[in-house]
């Protein structure tokens, strides 16, 4: 009896290990950028192409930026979210329109919705490499200092809303 | 003979297909050689499992031409690797640094050959030499019967 107990420990271990790992996500690489300065960008707005929107001006406000393009799918799935985040009224909400053909941003934007103040146009993906943009949808809260405090990488649901971005907006509006 | 000839021209296709999908914009040659180096060191985060040299995804391509404009604007290879590292994090890294964090990474397939070089000794050291067993001598006739047997069969 004794000499089965090592093998099963063991056995038991790794199954425990290994269902562990099953939980996890690979494609959530934690992002550096949390407790770092938004990197600085200055861009077109996707509707307004003359006039340019930085980060600096959203200095003193807690915010959110919400990367997304018309070619994503998982942004179909997530748009009702942003849509109600937006009625919602508790955050500013801007858009990094990634990647996209303008046209295509602005048809997906009549069609769906506008749940943004505005959104910045990244042509070349060059602002998405600065903020660390691997998958989108990808959404940043960041708080008054210009400072990034949340990253989340994949859809936003209304439960990742309603428990983590909203808490922390509020969180943030206090300080 | 045709056919090895077709699969041939086939498998050549193939890869001419595969090499012209990840094709650099090869003006300097010399360049072009250090930005593929570089970017076989670093992981595409889209397809995790390749490089950004071999990956053929548009955020691969992205970061290739990143790349490429860094070490034109004169940047080094570690100076490159601190801009992606700074962005995506150790991840991106195809050997990754050594910290307290990645120090199971690293070691984590040493300790188990280790772990198993022990018990390998233990159980070698343990085991006692077989007892040598004496023949009875009714044995040993029927023994030397049979093989006279086996002789004699293959005669």
């Amino acid at each position: 009896m004794n000499r089965f107990i090592l093998p099963l420990a063991i056995f038991a271990a790794l199954i425990a290990l290994l269902g562990v790992g099953l939980t996890l996500n690979p494609r959530e690489v934690p992002s550096p950028l949390i407790g770092k300065s938004a990197p600085h960008f200055e861009l077109p707005q996707l509707r307004e192409s003359a006039k340019t929107f930085t980060e600096r001006d959203m200095l003193g406000k807690v915010w959110v930026l919400n990367v997304w393009a018309s070619w994503c799918v998982s942004c179909r799935e997530e748009h009702p979210v942003l849509l109600d985040l937006a009625r919602n009224g508790s955050v500013p909400l801007y858009g990094l329109n990634y990647k996209d053909k303008r046209e295509d941003g602005l048809a997906w934007l009549t069609s769906m919705g506008d749940p943004y103040q505005l959104s910045i146009y990244d042509f070349e993906g060059k602002v998405g490499i600065d903020y660390g943009v691997y998958g989108v949808p990808e959404t940043y809260v960041i708080d008054k200092l210009g400072v990034i405090r949340y990253k989340r990488i994949g859809p936003l649901t209304p439960e990742v809303v309603k428990e983590k971005l909203l808490p922390l907006v509020q969180e943030l509006g206090r300080a | 003979m045709l056919r090895v000839l077709a699969f041939l021209l086939l498998a050549a296709t193939v890869s001419w297909v595969y090499a012209k999908e990840a094709a650099p914009a090869a003006a300097d040659p010399a360049l072009e050689q250090r930005v593929m180096t570089l970017a076989s060191e670093l992981r595409c985060l889209v397809c995790q499992n390749q490089t950004i040299a071999d990956s053929n995804a548009p955020l691969a391509e992205d970061l290739r031409n990143q790349v490429r404009e860094k070490m034109r604007q004169g940047a080094s290879d570690a100076q490159i690797v601190d801009y992606m590292v700074a962005r995506y994090g150790d991840f991106v890294l195809y050997r990754p640094p050594l910290k307290l964090t990645t120090a199971l990474l690293w070691f984590g397939p040493l300790l188990l050959l280790a772990a198993g070089f022990v018990v390998l000794v233990r159980r070698v050291l343990r085991r006692r030499p077989a007892q040598d067993l004496e023949m009875t001598a009714s044995e040993r006739k029927r023994a030397a019967e049979l093989l006279a047997g086996n002789e004699a069969e293959r005669r």
